[in-house]
């Protein structure tokens, strides 16, 4: 064991040897080791979140056709502190007829609610928080803390626009969070393991014909969907509609605690663009690579991480946003059916094919996707197919009636 | 472990007692909120973490946010006019006192009363045996599928009473 | 280690806060706050159960489970009522709610 195979465990040998040179019980020493590696975990954390302010204005900036913040430092990428000074000499403004304690505490956990995911996020085999044999449900726990911070944040603003926003977002929260917990099933079921070292153990092997994307690309793709609504970006950013609820549930909100939300929800972005990698695209695997280190494989997941962000951000500078009915009609009627056929098919098949060679396996999960799939873009074409004709057939009656 | 016991103890009966005084009614759902979350810590602190998990994603997540809802859609309340106890809330005090005291005077009655945890087995997944004993036919698979079947007539039974069609 | 009175001793007064919120409040969702308090109880003392007796032996975790499924559907339909009876009579305080007493 040294350095390079095992980094955190060498540091944390050398830290409780200096402990207990010290003259400090043992118990003592590992709880501060472990409380200086969560402070380590958050400040690097931290310090990404601040970076992926300057990532997500440079690249809305090329999908705009603009050139984004290039003035302050080499590429601009000093403007995230400039931008940060300016938010902690901004006014703080608390509303009158705030609740005060509520109001505070909901940026708190707006964040908190996105750092915690981080326990549980595999940088390597060896480098991971705390390999929960739950993760997968965590997942999940984690969101119902942001959720819970949202309406916080909502009612003790006391203001209607607030309110409102806040109640758009819980539900469609709320709801998209169905899909996403049959969806992160699927994992699950592949790799026999609700814990995320085990989902990501399932996938190596040199080529990628393990990860999970392959076996199940519907499964993905629900997940990219339902993950976007939980974060609540576009085109899902149904508390933001700018004129119908001004700026949703952090319209009171000034200064550094407006700064919470905001990082809060670039790093729930980067986080889920990072879970999307390791749930169905292989983690830290990646053509071998991740065989030469932890390092590596910390370097790879956070570049995987880093491409599925990017995935998010295309597809919020991209579409526009759809009105609150459509969105929930979406999950209800289309969104949670497809995921427990997608479940189900997959169990199934999974059961039945469990002795079966690697490449049929593959391949029959991957054909029953695309059969799903093309049944589904049938039902939905004959569908608006007749409501089309309806319309169609009362417009052109209503012509002979006048 | 003992200290850590205390202190979640004593937050769990804290912000339940703020549930059941509070008069501003959205702070005692969040009085509530870290009530439960006290008592999912202490399912992880008893080796049950599927269940401190599913604690939080049923209870904060979901139950704790439709208190909230209801009780701005029963705003009238929300700003706590009037006595959030009634008149005879002295006999339900004492009555509760007297139930704890039973319920602790029969307990202690109990020749297990004070037992130290049964050994843990080392290689045991708790998670998977939960999973086998939900769907074993020979265990609790029918208990399982009759909950199943309650949710969905809770659900349906739920849209029908708040449906607001005449 | 913490012995097992202790948590049954928690789960007792836990219970008898519930009690009391269900018994003492006037407003009708308060009343079910109080009762998840008391299906919080029940579920400490299953848990501590299961982990004190037998960890083997998986009979309290699916009854705690069985016990979660119960809370929801309870919360579902007890605030639907609730909203219900807001609808027709505009208000939640159960005092108000005699239409069965003359």
């Amino acid at each position: 064991m040294n350095l390079w195979t095992n980094p955190i465990q060498v540091i944390a040998d050398w830290l409780m040897q200096i402990f207990t040179g010290w003259g400090l019980a043992e118990t003592l020493a590992s709880v501060l080791i472990d409380l200086i590696g969560i402070v380590f975990l958050v400040v690097f954390i931290l310090i990404l979140d601040v970076m992926l302010v300057w990532v997500e204005r440079k690249v809305v900036a090329r999908f705009q056709d603009r050139l984004g913040p290039n003035r302050v430092g080499p590429f601009g990428l000093i403007q995230p502190f400039a931008d940060i000074i300016k938010l902690f000499i901004k006014e703080d403004i608390t509303p009158e007829g705030a609740d005060k304690v509520i109001y505070n505490i909901a940026p708190v956990l707006s964040v908190s609610s996105v750092l915690i995911l981080w326990a549980i996020f595999p940088l390597a085999p060896v480098i991971i928080g705390v390999d929960l044999n739950v993760g997968v449900l965590y997942l999940v726990a984690a969101g119902a803390l942001g959720t819970l911070s949202i309406i916080m944040a909502g009612w003790a603003s006391n203001n209607k626009f607030a309110l409102l926003g806040a109640f758009r977002q819980v539900a469609a929260m709320i709801s998209y969070e169905i899909p996403m917990i049959v969806v992160l099933l699927i994992p699950t079921i592949f790799a026999g393991s609700m814990g995320m070292l085990g989902i990501s153990e399932g996938q190596q092997g040199f080529w990628p014909w393990n990860w999970y994307v392959f076996l199940s690309p519907l499964g993905a793709l629900i997940f990219l969907i339902s993950a976007i609504a939980e974060l609540g970006r576009a085109p899902f950013d149904l508390s933001e509609g700018e004129s119908e609820v001004v700026a949703g549930f952090h319209i009171e909100y000034s200064g550094m605690k407006f700064g919470w939300f905001y990082a809060g929800e670039l790093l729930h972005a980067f986080t889920f663009g990072g879970f999307w990698a390791i749930l169905f695209f292989g983690g830290y695997n990646f053509f071998g690579l991740e065989k030469l280190g932890p390092l590596v494989s910390a370097a790879i997941v956070l570049f995987k991480a880093m491409v599925g962000y990017w995935v998010i951000m295309w597809i919020k500078y991209t579409l526009m946003r759809i009105r609150i009915d459509h969105m929930l009609a979406f999950n209800w009627k289309f969104l949670v059916p497809l995921s427990f056929v997608v479940l189900m098919v997959t169990a199934l098949l999974n059961t039945l094919l469990r002795d079966a060679p690697t490449a049929t396996f593959i391949l029959s999960m991957f054909f029953s996707n695309v059969i799903i799939a093309g049944i589904t873009i049938e039902i939905l074409r004959r569908r608006s197919r007749s409501g089309r004709e309806k319309v169609e057939g009362q417009a052109s009656s209503g012509v002979k009636a006048t | 472990m003992t200290i850590l016991f205390l202190i979640i103890a004593i937050v769990i009966l804290a912000s339940a007692v703020m549930v059941v005084t509070t008069r501003n009614l959205v702070h005692a759902a969040l009085w509530l909120i870290v009530s439960l979350f006290g008592v999912a810590v202490l399912f992880a602190m008893l080796n049950a973490g599927f269940l401190a998990v599913v604690q939080v994603v049923v209870y904060i997540g979901a139950i704790a946010i439709l208190f909230i809802f209801a009780v701005m859609l029963t705003r009238r309340e929300m700003r706590g006019h009037g006595k959030p106890l009634n008149n005879n809330w002295w006999i339900s005090a004492l009555l509760s006192l007297l139930t704890f005291g039973g319920l602790a005077m029969l307990l202690s009655n109990w020749d297990g009363f004070s037992q130290t945890p049964a050994d843990f087995p080392s290689d045991f997944d708790g998670v998977a045996e939960l999973g086998n004993a939900l769907i074993d036919p020979n265990q609790f698979v029918l208990p399982f599928e009759v909950a199943s079947i309650l949710l969905v007539a809770a659900l349906v039974g739920a849209v029908y009473i708040a449906s607001n069609r005449k | 280690m913490i012995p097992l009175s202790w948590y049954l001793i928690l789960s007792a007064a836990l219970f008898s806060i519930g009690l009391f919120g269900v018994m003492a409040r006037r407003n009708a969702i308060a009343i079910l706050l109080g009762i998840e308090l008391m299906f919080n109880a029940v579920n400490i003392n299953l848990v501590a159960f299961w982990r004190y007796l037998d960890p083997t032996i998986m009979n309290g975790q699916v009854f705690a489970i069985i016990v979660f499924a119960v809370a929801a559907a309870e919360v579902a339909v007890g605030l639907a009522l609730v909203i219900s009876v807001y609808r027709n009579r505009k208000t939640v305080v159960v005092d108000d709610l005699d239409l069965l007493k003359w």
